[in-house]
């Protein structure tokens, strides 16, 4: 058992290591890793208030810069108290349809937790997942990729 | 609908049940198709004319349709027309054998019909030429207007004879028509026959619906629709057009699967984040659920005998596909290679399964055993998924999309099937661009 414990602990130090090599190779432009880091196809809830976060590949965690996007929106939510808000969870075109739309509705869900720790009520907050079927950018290269890994925050009232 | 799907076997005539000497082997990629020579079915004279039939040229059309499916299957060589040695209505009553043999012809089907009161009477037969003796023959009668269906039953029961197993084209596919530019799509479900014909809509295309599935015991369908911009697993007879909401969801369900006795839905659910795997009774509508993991349980499928469901999971890190009793129990996963797999599909005959594997940016179309073992990738391309099989077990239809230019330019989806054996790789015909097919049980069963 604590074999076991360890081998996995290991595991997870040795993939971070991995990991972080891999993010500082590859940052390159506006990907960081793969999560798209650019302003091209960002839209805003409000001035300085984005209304899209990015993802990794296969992925639903956020990053820094996406908690910093959502910490805005639970602002801009907070001070418009009538307002709700349905969050949109996209994926790229390069996996299995049906995959792709519960990984969709998972990035979804983990921008509204996000949204809910900082006070914002669950109530105010739906989700639907589109999966790879409504891309930002119809390219075929891995910048329209990772423009369409992302969940967008839209308002519906 | 056409209503009168019904045909009337009014007469079979099994004359002489001789050894067959002539026999296809399918098993292996077949690189040597047998000859086969399909001559017109002769009209008989005393035919009357029928609205919306040209009586006059069904004999040619009949032939015609028998013509394009055998050489759809890759196991047969069509001869053509023009070098055959005796009139239709000759033929039929008993061929030369040798003239035949002499245009290299290993088998010949001869037929003749009559269109009168109403009714279109059929009869063909299937000849051996090398044994020079008949191998099957069949009469039939039905409404004239059912001709295509005729010519497809007729290349069943030829197809059955000479391989040994059952045919599959009269069969239908269900699919997603597809048009517009990439990120505007329009997408409605669509029906054709197995060879494209006789395409119709079944949605305008108001909403998003995908991944239509055929019941295997009757005409229902299940699929997935944003309907009101929720996003919900749907029932469809296509027969009557009437659809309705399957359970209660209080979220987005998807990946719907008839189960093989056609009274139970699986299918996924999805909530705060987490899809699990669920089935519903069609007739008690108790719901049930099944898997339940942190993990994206999804694209579940059910084992002929009901037993067993193979899903995709990524609870191991990435997508990979799992087995497990159809109450939940023993999940064991099956797929251990390099790459990504998903959509288990699991053959109509019980010992195969089919996926989608990705690796390396690539995507595959393959075949294994349902213990993950004897994995055989059939086909590679940019992008192709959502295996279907025929319900013979022998062909998978699938769609592939093209990689698209900066501003979605050259994108297209298809249509494409391909032999288990990894052989014969064709694009069906459809009216628009196509995906998500789902291939239909044999009507006439």
């Amino acid at each position: 058992m604590f074999n076991k414990n360890l081998k996995n602990i290991l595991l997870v130090i040795f993939a971070t290591l991995i990991l972080s090599a891999c993010s500082t190779a590859k940052k390159s432009g506006n990907i960081d890793g793969d999560v798209y880091t650019g302003k091209e196809t960002v839209k805003y809830l409000a001035s300085g208030v984005p209304d899209r976060v990015f993802f990794a590949t296969n992925k639903s965690s956020l990053t820094t810069a996406s908690r910093a996007t959502l910490r805005k929106q639970a602002n801009f939510l907070r001070k418009n108290k009538n307002l709700n808000v349905t969050i949109e969870g996209h994926a790229d075109e390069r996996g299995t349809r049906e995959y792709n739309l519960a990984l969709g509705e998972r990035r979804a869900n983990a921008a509204r937790d996000y949204l809910m720790t900082y006070g914002i009520s669950g109530k105010r907050i739906s989700v639907i997942s589109y999966g790879k079927e409504k891309p930002v950018n119809p390219a075929s290269t891995p910048l329209a990729w990772s423009q369409n890994r992302r969940s967008v925050t839209v308002k519906v009232n | 609908m056409n209503k009168i799907f019904y045909i009337f076997l009014f007469n079979i005539l099994f004359i002489s049940k001789s050894l067959a000497l002539i026999e296809i082997d399918i098993t292996r990629g077949n690189l040597d198709p047998l000859p086969i020579a399909i001559s017109p079915l002769h009209v008989d004279i005393k035919s009357e004319n029928f609205d919306g039939v040209k009586v006059k040229n069904l004999g040619e059309n009949i032939s015609k349709i028998i013509e394009d499916n055998f050489r759809s299957t890759g196991l047969f060589n069509p001869l053509k027309k023009d070098a055959f040695v005796q009139k239709p209505d000759i033929a039929h009553l008993k061929p030369r054998f040798e003239d035949w043999r002499l245009i290299k012809a290993q088998a010949l089907v001869t037929g003749k019909l009559l269109v009168k009161d109403e009714k279109l009477k059929v009869e063909f037969r299937l000849w051996d030429l090398a044994a020079a003796k008949e191998m099957t023959a069949l009469a039939f009668t039905t409404t004239p207007s059912n001709w295509r269906r005729v010519a497809h039953i007729i290349s069943d029961k030829i197809y059955e004879r000479l391989t040994g197993e059952e045919g599959y084209f009269d069969t239908r596919i269900i699919y997603v028509a597809e048009s517009g530019p990439k990120n505007q799509r329009i997408k409605k479900l669509a029906i054709m026959d197995q060879d494209g014909a006789n395409t119709k809509y079944l949605t305008l295309g108001n909403e998003l619906v995908l991944t239509p599935r055929f019941n295997p015991t009757n005409q229902m369908v299940t699929y997935m629709s944003y309907f009101r911009n929720m996003p919900r697993v749907y029932l469809l007879d296509i027969e009557t057009g009437t659809q309705e909401v399957v359970g209660n969801f209080p979220g987005m369900t998807f990946a719907p699967r008839f189960s093989p006795n056609g009274k139970k839905i699986v299918m996924s659910f999805a909530k705060d984040g987490n899809s699990d795997i669920y089935t519903m009774d069609l007739d008690t509508r108790v719901v049930e659920r099944i898997t339940d993991h942190s993990s994206i349980d999804t694209s579940p499928s059910f084992s002929p005998d009901g037993k067993f469901i193979a899903f995709n999971s990524d609870r191991s890190g990435l997508q990979q596909i799992y087995v497990m009793r159809s109450d939940g129990s023993g999940v064991k996963r099956i797929t251990f290679g390099n790459g990504i797999y998903g959509t288990p599909v699991w053959s109509p005959r019980g010992d195969l399964i089919a996926f989608t594997k990705m690796r390396k940016g690539r995507f595959y179309i393959g075949v294994m055993r349902t213990d993950g073992s004897g994995e055989r990738l059939l086909t590679e391309n940019y992008y192709q998924e959502a295996p279907s099989w025929s319900p013979n077990g022998r062909v998978l239809v699938f769609y592939r999309e093209t990689k698209a230019g900066s501003q979605g330019e050259g994108f297209s989806a298809k249509l494409w099937s391909i032999d288990i054996t990894g052989y014969n790789e064709r694009r069906l015909k459809t009216e628009s661009d196509a995906s998500d097919p789902s291939w239909s049980s044999l009507l006439s069963k």
